[in-house]
């Protein structure tokens, strides 16, 4: 019996090089037991090449994958405790929904008859029940997908990798099988290793996010210190919305710095890690304050002047987009929350910006 | 005339001229060969003019000792080379589609020099290599089949390979992996998932091949030994006695086979829905 705390992933200093690009650039990463991993980052960042690497398709050029405390070195993907779910889904159209599903453990040699059994459990799995004689044509997208979904699980794998496995599917079926991805997790106890450049579907699914830029990892955190707490400007940028001011950094104090910027003032601000003595100041649109009356600050809050150039509105929040009194552009979003609030305000309107030092956040650049 | 669109410059179902050129067309082509399989059931030796029905020359051919010899000839050369021009085919076909190697395109025009250079080279040539090679000569039958068996798989197997690579282009890579991903081995991953998606074009280039090896002539003719007999190289010399209704009855019997298999490769080629749609 294993550690049951020791992770179920490692990966050591890995690096993939075709040619002269490093698809991947030393990424060293641990990865839990029962999680639900999302390897995050805009498109020909690496985390396809990442994947197929622990799926054993592509070799590593340097470093090592140990699964489950074993090198993965020179093992084939047949022989490795991982099964994939491919960005096409890769169902065989000769065969028919309940033979895919079995194919697995066909050609392992499992027993007939616990075949059948373990064939019938996936399929209610992934609730194709009354589908088992139909010929992959016969399927809707997402159908193809629970059966590219049951036909791995059914192998109980030890890992699950999840090649952008939404991105084929309309937003209503997205946000369905979003839900049945992680009900799925929670059910079958298997790690999944999700690779998506969506940041809402990674925020709403994993329960921990490693955002990649350029074959490098800059961050791995749960979603919710992802959002709050990015460490780059570019982790900011890329996860949600943000407002960044440029900064001066005058001292430092354990987690604080003190820092001026030509717009705020002089101000003291967390740090965003402990590597970070310079950068930019960021802060979330939801978490500026607006006001069209004259500024009342409260206290501690630095006050911006603007000019409101644009209004988007989405129903259940409306993105307001300003310029500050310095030309800079800034955003803030504002929740509708009441049937009859007043309307929006309109484009030209002149307005106030209240930010709270503890909204800020310094982040390395 | 109200309400019909101007005739396209194709509409030739609405053009009169198109319409009488296209039956030309028809004439052209098909009147010879209704014309011998009408006359195949002429009840006159001579075969100039009708004189009535009879299917009696079909009996006639039927028990013709050496006609039936070089049929059964024929289908043997046409079974045996088609199986082993079918496998050379699917094999180039694969090793051209899967790897990168140097010379693949080198390879990939040689492969396909057989299907352009003219049949009477190609049948010459086989003629000097056989005889520079010393191949053994008058040996017993079946093996006195061998060099047109060898002749006609030299000159089928790119076509096979034509169609199997065709099929091959619409295949999903990702297929292969998430085979051996699910646990099976190279082989198994090649019966279970890739022979069955080559599986139309295997059929379709193998019954393609059939048709080419049963009706071939010339390269036949240059390989085959003495006293060797194929089946067209056999109705060939009955022609050159007079063309009796046996010899239209022959021809009619191959060109029914001919046909025949080349309707079912044709049905096996089309692309079948399930694939077609996932593409
Ligand atoms: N087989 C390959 N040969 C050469 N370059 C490749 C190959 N596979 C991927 N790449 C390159 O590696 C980089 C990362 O690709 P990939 O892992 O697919 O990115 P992502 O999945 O994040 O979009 C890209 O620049 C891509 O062009
Ligand atoms: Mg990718």
């Amino acid at each position: 019996m294993r550690d049951v705390a020791a992770p179920i992933v490692e990966i050591q200093n890995v690096t993939k090089a075709y040619g002269k690009l490093k698809a991947v650039d030393d990424v060293s990463l641990a990865i839990p037991r029962n999680a639900f991993f999302a390897l995050l980052g805009p498109s020909g960042c690496g985390k396809t090449t990442l994947l197929r690497m622990l799926g054993g398709f592509e070799h590593t050029s340097t470093g090592r994958i140990l699964i489950d405390g074993e090198d993965m070195a020179g093992i084939q993907p047949n022989r490795r405790p991982v099964n994939m779910v491919f960005q096409s889904y890769a169902v065989f159209p000769h065969m028919t929904v309940a033979d895919n599903i079995a194919y697995g453990l066909k050609v392992t040699g499992v027993k007939r008859a616990a075949i059948a059994s373990r064939v019938e459990e996936a399929i209610a799995m992934v609730r194709l029940d009354g589908m088992a004689a139909r010929k992959p044509d016969q399927l809707s997208g997402g159908q193809r997908q629970r059966v590219a979904l049951a036909r791995a699980l059914v192998k109980r794998p030890k890992l699950l990798l999840l090649d952008e496995p939404l991105s084929a599917l309309d937003k209503k079926l997205r946000e369905e099988m979003q839900l049945e991805l992680v009900r799925l997790q929670t059910e079958v106890g298997i790690t999944f290793i999700i690779v998506t450049h969506d940041q809402e579907e990674a925020l709403g699914m994993a329960s921990e996010i490693a955002v990649m830029k350029e074959g490098r990892i800059l961050q791995i955190a749960p979603p919710r210190e992802l959002y709050e707490h990015p460490t780059r400007r570019f982790v900011a940028e890329f996860i949600g919305a943000s407002n960044s001011f440029p900064c001066e950094v005058l001292a430092i104090d354990g987690q604080n710095a003190r820092v001026r910027s030509p717009l705020l003032g002089e101000l003291t601000v967390e740090r965003s890690a402990p590597d970070v003595t310079s950068g930019t100041l960021i802060i979330r649109p939801e978490k500026v304050r607006m006001d069209f009356s004259t500024p009342e600050p409260t206290p501690g809050e630095a006050l911006i002047r603007g000019t409101i150039d644009q209004i988007a509105y989405f129903g259940d929040l409306s993105i307001v987009y300003l310029t500050a009194e310095d030309g800079s552009r800034l955003q803030c979003s504002r929740y509708n929350v009441s049937r009859i609030a007043a309307p929006d305000p309109r484009p030209g309107t002149a307005c106030t910006l209240g930010i709270h030092p503890e909204d800020l956040l310094l982040v390395g650049d | 005339m109200l309400g019909r669109s101007p005739v396209g410059p194709l509409e030739y179902t609405r053009r009169l001229w198109l319409r009488l050129w296209l039956l030309a067309v028809f004439v052209f082509l098909y009147a010879p060969i209704v014309i011998l399989v009408v006359f195949s059931f002429n009840d006159s030796r001579r075969n100039i003019v009708w004189q009535g029905f009879t299917t009696d020359y079909y009996v006639r051919a039927a028990e013709n000792a050496s006609l039936i010899e070089a049929f059964g000839n024929s289908l043997i050369i046409a079974f045996v080379s088609t199986i082993l021009s079918t496998i050379i085919g699917a094999l180039l076909a694969l090793g051209l589609w899967r790897f990168r190697f140097p010379g693949r395109a080198a390879l990939d025009g040689a492969a396909a020099l057989p299907i352009v250079i003219p049949e009477i080279c190609m049948g010459v040539a086989l003629l000097v290599f056989f005889n520079r090679v010393g191949f053994p000569t008058g040996m017993p039958w079946p093996l006195n089949l061998a060099p047109i068996v060898i002749g006609h798989v030299a000159f089928s197997f790119p076509f096979v390979a034509v169609v199997v690579r065709a099929r091959m282009i619409g295949f999903d890579r990702s297929l292969e992996e998430a085979s051996k991903d699910l646990g099976a081995s190279e082989w198994q991953t090649f019966w279970n998932v890739t022979v069955p998606y080559m599986k139309p074009g295997l059929i379709a280039g193998g019954l393609l091949a059939m048709t080419l090896s049963l009706d071939d002539f010339v390269i036949t003719f240059f390989t085959s030994g003495p006293g060797t007999l194929t089946f067209p190289v056999q109705v060939y010399s009955m022609v050159r006695f007079g063309a009796t209704p046996e010899v239209n009855a022959a021809s009619t019997v191959l060109i029914v086979v001919t046909v025949l298999l080349t309707v079912i490769a044709v049905r096996w080629q089309r692309p079948d829905k399930e694939v077609a749609k996932l593409g």
